[in-house]
């Protein structure tokens, strides 16, 4: 059979196309036999245990920084430090609330099922995430990473989409969609991909909170035109436009370039350092190897896991320019060769990549 | 016909804990909870099948290692998306020692 290469390809991805059914008939999806790294269960369940400590912390940190930052902004309004501080607000609000969703709707974040539901809830507004959709979306990418027509988080596909990534830089098309997303939500319908992963008893739940977040954006439009002011915009909303652009470039150090329909994270997956303060606004997904191998660890023990495998993985990434550097070439590479992907060396002693039968690394055809 | 069979020691466990234990092909978690109380559930996720003995009991609460799903322990009720299908729970007695689990 032909294999289907350039743009046409991007047919592969979809949720509702024949790719998603094949990986099935192919035993690439239902994810039960994926690689992970051997860790003593004493060792591991040191790992997994929750404290509600690092993330009470940090979320007061957190929301702290956006109240003093938006303060600011709007007291020094009509003057440049304005634009500073709407500017790390915008960063606090439109990237980190992404890692917070992301740890929250794992449970892992906070001990308390509480605390980790409320801030999940809050992340999930700034976010523009509907938290049950999201849920099982996410749900999908941990069993089923990477692999074509199942997995609805591919953000670099083959070939890329260079255009919509650089849009997404300013949110220029998601900022839009998810508002039609969250139109569609409140009145009483889910989007077609939606429905082969959310199961229809979580439905009502998706259509009450979009009605709600309906209200609140529309309540902010109504401040705007009655202050004849944007800096509700700017408050609410807005920094899913001008302060997303730091999670693109997190976001997209996760998966681009490697490899698809891989049952081993260490193929699909990247794990580079960072500093603190990317950190803090990441919540350590850069650990994402890892994070992937074992959801169940919280975020703030990724580094003490990093070390404990990090015998069984490929080197990690000193810095994000680092990763930069090999994933811009391969993404350009795979703009005309669609079956390229980055294969890093595992360290001597570390255990053998697992691969398909057949030794595929993409499903053509 | 359902019988009383011999999972484990109770030191085999772990206190808040889990195990896995195999019985005709068929695979079971074992638990000890913080107060020393023993439970018996099937050992699969009713999400997508993982095994629990993997998982991370927490109280009266096994978390599942695939996508954190969470179960109560004793009644084996489903409490936490992804997880929506209650699993299956077996009664447990201790003997000199032994956890049985009647299956
Ligand atoms: S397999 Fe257990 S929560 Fe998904």
């Amino acid at each position: 059979m032909t294999a289907v290469m350039g743009r046409e390809r991007l047919k592969y991805y979809s949720l509702t196309g024949e790719q998603g059914e094949r990986a099935v008939s192919d035993g690439l999806a239902g994810g039960s036999d994926w690689f992970r790294s051997d860790i003593e269960r004493k060792r591991m369940k040191e790992l997994m245990r929750r404290s509600d400590f690092p993330a009470v912390r940090d979320t007061l940190l957190w929301f702290g920084l956006l109240v003093g930052f938006a303060a600011a902004g709007v007291a020094l309004w009509r003057s440049w430090p304005a634009f500073i501080c709407f500017a790390i607000y915008g960063v606090l609000y439109g990237t980190a609330s992404d890692s917070r969703w992301h740890e929250c709707g794992h449970g892992t974040a906070f001990k308390n099922p509480w605390l980790n539901d409320r801030v999940y809830a809050i992340a999930s507004f700034m976010d523009m995430r509907d938290p049950t959709v999201w849920r099982w979306s996410h749900t999908r990418h941990h069993t089923d990473t990477l692999i074509v027509g199942r997995d609805r988080e591919i953000a670099v596909m083959r070939p890329a989409r260079l255009a919509r990534l650089t849009a997404n830089l300013f949110g220029l098309l998601e900022f839009p969609h998810n508002l039609w997303e969250m139109v569609v939500h409140a009145s009483g319908h889910l989007m077609p991909d939606e429905r082969t992963f959310v199961p229809a008893e979580e439905e009502r739940k998706v259509f009450r909170t979009a009605r709600v977040w309906c209200v609140i954006y529309a309540l902010m439009v109504a401040a705007c035109v009655v202050t004849h002011s944007v800096v509700p915009f700017l408050l609410i909303g807005g920094p899913r436009i001008y302060g997303v652009w730091l999670l693109e470039i997190y976001a997209l150090t996760q998966h681009a370039g490697l490899g698809e329909n891989v049952l081993d994270h260490r193929l699909n997956t990247r794990t580079l350092y960072m500093g603190r303060v990317n950190r803090f606004l990441y919540w350590n997904m850069n650990y994402h190897i890892e994070h992937h191998m074992f959801p169940m660890v919280p975020y703030h023990r990724l580094a003490d896991l990093h070390e404990q495998v990090k015998h069984d993985m490929p080197e990690a990434y000193p810095s994000m320019w680092a990763a930069y550097k090999e994933i811009i070439p391969a993404v350009l590479r795979q703009l005309k060769d669609q079956t390229y992907y980055i294969r890093r060396e595992l360290p001597p002693g570390a255990a053998p990549y697992r691969v398909p039968p057949d030794g595929r690394a993409v499903l053509e055809g | 016909m359902p019988t009383w069979v011999a999972a484990c020691a109770t030191e085999d466990i772990d206190v808040e804990d889990v195990i896995g234990f195999r019985h005709e092909d068929r695979d079971y978690a074992i638990y000890r909870t913080a107060e020393g109380d023993f439970f018996a559930t099937d050992g699969h996720c009713t999400h997508e099948r993982t095994l629990l003995c993997d998982g991370l009991v927490m109280g009266r609460v096994i978390e599942c290692p695939k996508h954190n799903g969470r179960f109560d322990i004793p009644t084996g009720k489903a409490i936490r998306a992804p997880v929506l299908e209650d699993v299956q729970t077996f009664p447990t007695k201790v003997e000199d020692g032994t956890v049985f689990v009647f299956v």
